[in-house]
């Protein structure tokens, strides 16, 4: 359903508050042909967008159903006439209602002293009031007394949360946005990498930025769909939907996956090429070369809108098929017919995290990055897309830390001297340099931080012993935001807020195609806010300006202000699509300044990349072997003697969340190691069986997978687990038993040269049978009786219930 | 149901195993944890050859589906076909299914659960 909408002209805007990167065509399609809410059989439906918590960052189009008569929440299902999924759900937001009505779900504001972190039976309920001064009180101490710098502001993925945390930070005066995975090694360097090389981020072109999808006249399927370093039908990740890659293979696209593990696309793929982890850059350089020498690439394409195509060449040419097959671990044949495939246009690349957790994760982004270059694919009907935030809402990246700090203020940054993080437009602190702040004091003490809607203890620590945890307890005063009590806010937090889950709250939802309201459905439970919520009541104490509106409502408004609409409106139009144009670059549309070409500084796409050569970074993409390897380490192979992979993604979970939803749970209750038969019968390992997977500097127990899919010298194995049936209390491996199963205790934290990339996708490991005394978790002996005094649980909904 | 059969047209070449029907209909028909209304199975995987795998995600329905009769009975999709996340689900009569697989080009099952009998 779509209405089309043309916005009168307004030659004398003064409604911009921040340099206007895109300016959106003058024509809008909404869906305002359709009610927001209405009633059936007794029920309230309203439409809405799913932007957790719980779940994930897509935003699915949903229709919440509450109760008329009691205005309580009943049910969620998918929205039919939502474009971006036309109904369809996965099954964690089919799930929402034991999250809503979930026992462990937090209800109230708590505190605890600091000598007490870690304690569960040290909580005392408080009122908002309460807790905003008494948050207010000590940061604004700490403030003044250390400055702003000394506090950190850290989110995790999905949610609403990296822009209001950062624009929070920067109202209380800290510059310190950041999140605590090593090398920040998730979808941020490869945005770093994009917006290097020409100016922009794309993304495959599965129609999702047209209202009409499929069935718009300009769009066109991909010829070929490239997957690579990614499970989309599982992850979703960044506003792609996988099961889109279903629907273009529906509509004849043939699929090429570049991936360790036989995923299920893999299993149809017209080509599936099993690669050593951490060697992609290495397979994209060979690719380049074998297109460049056999003629498959866009000359017109290159000649027109690259630059520096020569001194790439000149890069690629030590990178032949024979060597790629060898360190890759493929066919010759295969990377040939890879080639041929990527050339052919319209081709699409899906890309994932595999890229960013690898210690050259920018120039391996490079390296395919320039694929889709060098074959003509950007910005063409099933090619790849560039992408911009519409009508510059600032609900999926930060704002623009240069509207608060001077550039001298900005150095303060944690990890500013890493040129490539600090001007790439990312504006995060590095993170290794942020934990090794955080334990060591140096060169500066943190002395507060805020976790909002993060749980890194449980998902994105690394090191065996669990720096993050530890630099945390170093600092004054710790405020969480969560909707469970977590591992990371039970070890190290003072001041706990609960979160509410998405149909009891208003907001907005918007990643690169569309905006839409997040409509609030029903009440949330007990004294629970929404992340949007809490931020900007807090951020008006600190900063209004930063914070306008004098109601949530108002702010949302002020976010949206460049469609012309407000909050208010935009509810009635349900989404809204600014009109999307091909071809950007050859219409003088990519650049704010209205020229023809990219947004950089030679107006092309930077084969050579004038801006890595500034940074002091090798201009021109390369292959390094991973420096943990079998080929890098062969004494330590010896003992070592698998590659470790980790952080598949199953359907079951959105990284440490969901863990304690029966209903998810059942179906995968434990984490698991994928490891070939062959490799499994030398090891003596079953099916199930408990095993210890342990590296040079640590170990971890996982259930062996056995299974085909991987390579006999890989294992696979999972991330982010926490026990919210263990104690709470750490006996040793971490409160809610975290550490026992954790991958990320076996993997260092430590960055590439840029300060980006980890070695979460390529290090060495032995796995093991563990004893039988070595498997159980410990039983929950605290606090002694469930309700005791001061236990967390006596403000949950629980308590309620049994109340 | 009534005299004429009734069921579900699953086209598992493109199943993807994501199990939203699983999930969909067990929140619908409130089903205990452990007990399925429809179960995806997967067959596989195993190498077949060098270049080809064996893998199929399957979805059956189970004793405790009912073809979604009160929904149906609104007008609406069984809660299964419209959460499909690969739209690979189709629900209706046995004639107009089975007319739709006489044509198919890719791999296809036809389930005619307890509930979907012609009586
Ligand atoms: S991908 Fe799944 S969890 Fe995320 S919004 Fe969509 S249905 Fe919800
Ligand atoms: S048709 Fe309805 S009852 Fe039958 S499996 Fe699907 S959702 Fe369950
Ligand atoms: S919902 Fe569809 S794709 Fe997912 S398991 Fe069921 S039938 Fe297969």
């Amino acid at each position: 359903m779509t209405q089309r909408i043309d916005i009168p002209h307004d030659s004398d805007s003064s409604k911009e508050v921040r340099p206007t990167f895109f300016n959106e065509p003058p024509v809008m399609y909404t869906g305002g042909d359709v009610p927001w809410q209405w009633e059936e059989d007794g029920m309230i439906c309203t439409r809405s967008a799913a932007w957790s918590a719980p779940g994930c960052h897509d935003g699915c189009g949903v229709i919440v159903y509450t109760d008329k008569e009691t205005g309580k929440f009943i049910k969620v299902e998918g929205d039919e006439e939502n474009p971006y999924y036309q109904g369809r759900l996965c099954m964690r937001c089919l799930d929402v209602a034991e999250a809503i009505y979930h026992p462990d779900r937090l209800l109230y504001p708590m505190k605890r002293d600091p000598k007490d972190r870690g304690k569960a039976d040290k909580w005392t309920r408080i009122t908002w009031e309460e807790a905003y001064d008494m948050i207010d009180e000590k940061f604004t101490a700490i403030r003044d007394e250390f400055g702003g710098k000394s506090i950190i502001f850290a989110s995790g993925t999905g949610r609403v949360t990296p822009p209001i945390n950062a624009r929070l930070g920067y109202a209380l005066g800290s510059i310190q946005y950041s999140y605590f995975h090593s090398g920040n090694a998730c979808y941020v360097p490869r945005v770093a990498a994009a917006n290097t090389i020409m100016g922009c981020y794309t993304c495959p072109d599965f129609s999702m930025q047209f209202p009409d999808r499929y069935d718009n006249p300009e769009w066109v399927a991909p010829k070929n769909i490239f997957i690579w370093g990614n499970n989309p039908l599982i992850a979703n990740a960044d506003g792609n939907l996988g099961h889109w890659v279903v629907d273009c293979m529906q509509r004849g696209s043939k699929l090429v996956v570049v991936d360790p593990r036989l995923t299920w696309l893999a299993s149809r793929a017209e080509l599936w090429l099993q690669l050593r982890p951490g060697t992609d850059s290495m397979l994209a350089l060979a690719m380049s070369k074998y297109i460049i020498e056999n003629d498959l690439y866009d000359a017109d394409f290159v000649d027109k809108w690259c630059y520096g195509f020569d001194e790439y060449y000149e890069a690629v040419k030590p990178y032949d098929l024979d060597q790629a097959a060898e360190v890759c671990w493929l066919e010759k044949e295969d990377i040939i017919k890879a080639s041929e495939m990527m050339a052919e246009q319209p081709t699409a690349v899906q890309w994932g995290l595999a890229l960013d957790m690898n210690l050259q994760c920018i120039t391996a982004s490079q390296a395919v990055h320039n694929l889709w270059c060098i074959t003509g694919q950007v910005d063409r009907p099933g090619g790849m897309i560039t992408v911009h935030d519409p009508y510059n809402t600032e609900v999926w990246l930060p704002p623009d830390p240069r509207e608060v700090f001077t550039p001298q203020q900005e150095k303060e940054r944690i990890g500013s001297t890493y040129e490539m993080i600090t001007n790439s437009g990312m504006v995060q602190c590095q993170a290794d340099s942020m934990i090794d702040q955080l334990v060591t004091g140096r060169p500066f003490k943190i002395h507060g931080a805020w976790i909002q809607s993060t749980n890194p203890l449980a998902c994105c620590a690394q090191d065996p012993e669990p720096r993050v945890e530890k630099g945390l307890k170093n600092c004054d005063f710790v405020v969480g935001v969560d909707c469970f009590m977590t591992p990371t806010l039970m070890a190290n937090c003072d001041v706990v807020l609960p979160l509410c889950f998405y149909p009891e709250r208003e907001g907005l939802r918007s990643v690169w195609y569309y905006i839409q309201n997040t409509n609030k459905a029903c009440e949330p439970m007990g004294e629970s806010k929404d992340d949007f919520q809490i931020n900007w009541e807090l951020g008006r104490r600190w900063n209004k300006d930063l914070w306008p509106g004098e109601t949530l409502e108002e702010y949302f408004s002020y976010l949206i202000q460049e469609a012309g609409i407000t909050y208010d409106d935009s509810r009635k139009l349900n989404w809204i699509y600014p009109e999307f144009h091909y071809f950007k670059y050859a219409k003088g549309e990519q650049r704010p300044d209205g020229q023809l070409g990219f947004n950089t500084m030679t107006g092309r796409i930077e084969l050579y990349s004038l801006l890595l050569a500034q940074w002091g970074q090798k201009p021109l993409p390369y292959y390094a072997e991973p420096p943990m390897s079998p080929y890098s380490q062969p004494e330590l192979y010896k003992e070592y003697n698998l590659v470790l992979t980790t952080g598949a993604r199953h359907y079951e979970s959105f990284h440490s969340e969901h863990r304690q939803m029966n209903r998810l749970r059942s179906k995968y209750p434990d984490p698991r190691f994928e490891i070939h038969p062959d490799a499994a019968a030398e090891r003596g390992i079953e099916e199930g069986d408990w095993c210890w997977i342990e590296s040079p500097i640590g170990r971890c127990r996982e259930r062996a997978h056995i299974t085909p899919i991987v390579d006999p010298r890989v294992v696979q194995a999972d991330h982010g687990w926490w026990f919210p049936e263990a104690d709470p209390e750490d006996q040793g491996e971490g409160c809610f038993a975290t550490y026992a199963r954790n991958i990320n205790v076996v993997l260092p934290s430590e960055c590439g040269d840029t300060g980006f990339g980890n070695q979460s996708k390529c290090y060495l490991c032995k796995v093991y049978k563990c004893e039988l005394d070595e498997i159980p978790l410990p039983a929950p002996e605290h606090p002694k009786e469930r309700f005791a005094e001061g236990s967390f649980r006596n403000f949950t909904y629980e308590a309620e219930m049994e109340a | 149901m009534a005299e004429k059969a009734y069921g579900l047209l699953i086209n598992y070449e493109y199943c993807t195993g994501c199990m939203s029907c699983e999930m969909a209909c067990a929140v619908e028909h409130d089903i205990p944890v452990g007990q399925y209304g429809i179960k995806m199975e997967e067959i596989g995987p195993w190498q077949i050859d060098k270049k080809h795998w064996q893998l199929d995600c399957v979805p059956i329905p189970t004793d405790m589906c009912d073809l979604c009769a009160e929904r149906v009975g609104k007008g609406k999709k069984p809660t299964c076909v419209k959460h499909c996340q690969a739209l690979c689900m189709d629900y209706g009569p046995v004639e107009e299914l089975a007319a739709k697989l006489a044509t198919t080009k890719t791999k296809s099952v036809l389930f005619v659960p307890k509930s979907g009998v012609a009586e």
